[in-house]
C-alpha cells in the first residue's frame, strides 16, 4: 500500500471532516436544547459562504491586502449568520413551541427552502467564483502533497473553535446553564435559568460555527452557490446523528468519522460512491445505533 | 407572605386545582399534605409559574405574580425543590451547586452559602466532583435542597422529600428542613408522609381532588380523626 496515498486521503478526510463537524455541532446543540432537526441550518452555512464572497467583494474594491480580507469577510459573515441564526428561531420555531413535533420540524423545512431560493434570487443560480485570500504559507511546503494552506487553515481554525466552544460549555456561567438546560429544562426554569435566552445562545452559536465552516469551504473550493447548504447540511446532520445527537463531543467525532470514511472511500474506491457512502451510514446507524457512537441510550420520557 | 387566591389551574382542559387559596407567613413551616394527584405539586408548579393559572391571585409581599415568568419568580426569593429531585445527572455535585445560584452575583456570598450548604451536608463536599447522577438517592435529595439553598431563597417550597428513601434518610433531611427553617427561612412543604410532615410544621393543609379540604394547625390536624384515618393509616 502506497503510505503516502494513504496520509493524503486521511488528512483530506480531516479537512472535510472539520467543516463537517463545524455544522455537525449547530444541529446537536439545538437538538440538545430543544429536540428539533434545524433542516434549515445548511442554510446559513451557505450564506456564510455568500456573506463572505460579498464582503471579501467589496473589500477587494478598496484593495485591502488579500489575509486582511479573508478575516474580515470571516468576521462579518459569523456576526451576520449568527444574527440569522437568532432570527430564524424567533420567526420560525419559537411561535411553534408546545405545538406537535412534527410542526416546528416542517417549518424548519419550510425555511431551508425559503432560504436557499431567496439567495438564488438575490443572488445567481450559477457556481460564483471565490477569491483566493489565502498567502502562500512556506513553512508548509514540506508536506505539500498532504496539506496546502487552505487545508491547513480549515484544520487550525476549525480546531480553535471547537476548543473554545469545550471550553465555553465546560466552564463558563452560561455553558453550564445550556448543559442543564439541556439535561432537564424543567429544573433549569426553576433555578431561575431563562430558556428562552440559552435556545437563542444556542441557535447564535451553532450559526457562528456553520458560518466559519461556509467561509473556511468557500476559500477551499474557490466557488460558492446557492446549493452547497443542502447537501452539506444533509451529511453533517448524519455526522451528527452518527456521533450521536445531542452530544457535543459526539458531533465532533461524528464529523471527523464521516470525512474520513468518504476520503477513503473515494481514494481507494470511486468518487461516485461518497454521497452514497454517507446516507447508507446515516441510514444503518438509524437502524442499529440510533443513539450514535457517544449518544447515551435514552430512556424515552413520560 | 405568600398567598394564593381562588386559584384555578388547568392541564388542558383537565382542572388541577379548584379554587385553592393558602397563605404562608414569614417565618413559619406550612405542610400541604394528601394522596397522590390531589394536586399538591401542581400547587407548587403554579406558585413557581412553571404553570400558569388560568383565574385566581398569587401574591407576595402584596404583590400579584401569578403573570412572572419562572426566573423572575427566583428572583424574588421562591425557590423549589422539586419532586424527584430533578438533579442534573451528567453535572458535578459542585456544578449542580453553582447553577442554584445562578441568578446571584455575589461571589464571596456564594462562597459562604456553599461552605453553608457542605456542613449541613458534609457528604457533599466530599462528593464535589463526581457527577450527579453517581448520588445515592438520599444524596441527591440533600443536593437538590442545597442547590434550592444557594438561592438564598427566602422561601423554599419542597415537593415530597421524603420520597423513596430509608427512614434514616428521612430522618436525617427532616431535622435539617427544621434546621434551615431556624436559620430564618420560609419553608412550604408538600408530603405524602403526613406523619412526619405535620410533626415538624406550624400548620397544615389538607389537599382532596384539587381542593384544599382542611387547614388548621399541625397539631390539630394530627389530632383529626378524619386525618388520622385517611392519611396516618390509624
Amino acid at each position: 500500500m502506497d503510505i503516502q496515498f494513504f496520509i493524503e486521503l486521511f488528512f483530506g478526510g480531516l479537512t472535510r471532516g472539520s467543516i463537517y463537524a463545524l455544522i455537525a455541532l449547530g444541529y446537536t446543540l439545538v437538538y440538545g436544547i430543544i429536540e428539533l432537526i434545524n433542516f434549515a441550518h445548511g442554510e446559513i452555512y451557505m450564506l456564510g459562504a455568500f456573506t463572505a464572497l460579498l464582503v471579501a467583494g467589496a473589500l477587494g474594491i478598496y484593495g485591502f491586502p488579500a489575509g486582511g480580507i479573508l478575516i474580515v469577510a470571516a468576521l462579518v459573515a459569523i456576526v451576520w449568520c449568527a444574527a440569522y441564526g437568532y432570527t430564524l428561531e424567533k420567526v420560525a420555531y419559537k411561535p411553534l413551541r408546545g405545538a406537535p413535533r412534527l410542526s416546528p420540524l416542517i417549518s424548519a423545512i419550510g425555511m431551508s427552502i425559503f432560504l436557499q431560493n431567496y439567495v438564488l434570487l438575490a443572488q445567481t443560480s450559477d457556481f460564483v467564483p471565490f477569491p483566493r485570500l489565502l498567502p502562500e504559507m512556506e513553512f508548509l511546503a514540506w508536506v505539500d502533497y498532504i496539506m496546502g494552506p487552505s487545508d491547513f487553515l480549515i484544520l487550525t481554525a476549525s480546531a480553535i473553535s471547537m476548543g473554545a466552544l469545550w471550553l465555553f460549555i465546560r466552564h463558563t456561567r452560561m455553558g453550564k446553564a445550556m448543559r442543564a438546560t439541556a439535561q432537564n429544562r424543567k429544573m433549569a426554569l426553576l433555578l431561575g435559568i431563562n430558556a428562552d435566552r440559552i435556545i437563542s445562545l444556542t441557535f447564535i452559536i451553532g450559526s457562528a460555527l456553520a458560518a466559519l465552516g461556509g467561509v473556511l469551504i468557500a476559500s477551499h473550493m474557490g466557488q460558492v452557490n446557492f446549493g452547497i447548504g443542502f447537501i452539506a447540511g444533509m451529511k453533517a446532520f448524519t455526522a451528527a446523528v452518527l456521533g450521536g445527537i445531542g452530544s457535543i463531543p459526539g458531533a465532533m467525532v461524528g464529523g471527523l468519522v464521516l470525512g474520513l470514511a468518504e476520503s477513503f472511500t473515494t481514494g481507494y474506491f470511486s468518487g461516485n460512491y461518497e454521497d452514497i457512502l454517507a446516507f447508507a451510514i446515516l441510514i444503518l446507524i438509524l437502524l442499529f445505533r440510533p443513539d450514535g457512537i457517544l449518544g447515551k441510550a435514552k430512556v424515552q420520557k413520560v | 407572605m405568600l398567598e394564593l387566591i381562588g386559584v384555578n389551574t388547568f392541564y388542558g382542559n383537565i382542572q388541577a386545582l379548584r379554587d385553592v387559596s393558602l397563605h404562608i407567613d414569614e417565618g413559619e413551616i406550612v405542610t400541604l399534605i394528601g394522596a397522590n394527584g390531589a394536586g399538591k405539586s401542581t400547587t407548587l408548579m403554579t406558585i413557581c409559574g412553571i404553570n400558569t393559572p388560568r383565574s385566581g391571585e398569587i401574591v407576595w409581599d402584596g404583590k400579584p405574580i401569578q403573570r412572572l415568568a419562572p426566573h423572575e419568580i427566583v428572583r424574588l426569593g421562591i425557590s423549589q425543590v422539586p419532586e424527584g429531585r430533578l438533579i442534573f445527572p451528567d453535572l458535578s455535585v459542585r456544578e449542580n451547586l453553582e447553577l442554584g445560584a445562578f441568578l446571584r452575583n455575589d461571589p464571596a456570598g456564594i462562597r459562604k452559602d456553599r461552605d453553608y450548604v457542605y456542613d449541613l451536608f458534609p457528604i457533599l463536599a466530599q462528593r464535589a466532583n463526581q457527577s450527579g447522577g453517581t448520588l445515592s438517592g438520599g444524596e441527591q435529595q440533600m443536593l437538590a435542597i442545597s442547590r434550592a439553598l444557594m438561592a438564598r431563597p427566602r422561601m423554599l417550597l419542597l415537593d415530597e422529600p421524603s420520597l423513596g428513601l430509608a427512614p434514616i434518610i428521612i430522618r436525617q433531611i427532616f431535622a435539617i428542613i427544621r434546621k434551615v427553617n431556624e436559620n430564618g427561612t420560609t419553608v412550604f412543604l408538600v408530603e405524602q408522609n403526613a406523619n412526619q410532615a405535620l410533626r415538624i410544621a406550624n400548620r397544615g393543609y389538607v389537599m382532596e381532588n384539587g381542593r384544599i379540604a382542611m387547614a388548621d394547625t399541625a397539631a390539630a390536624l394530627l389530632q383529626s380523626e378524619q386525618v388520622r384515618k385517611a392519611y396516618l393509616g390509624m
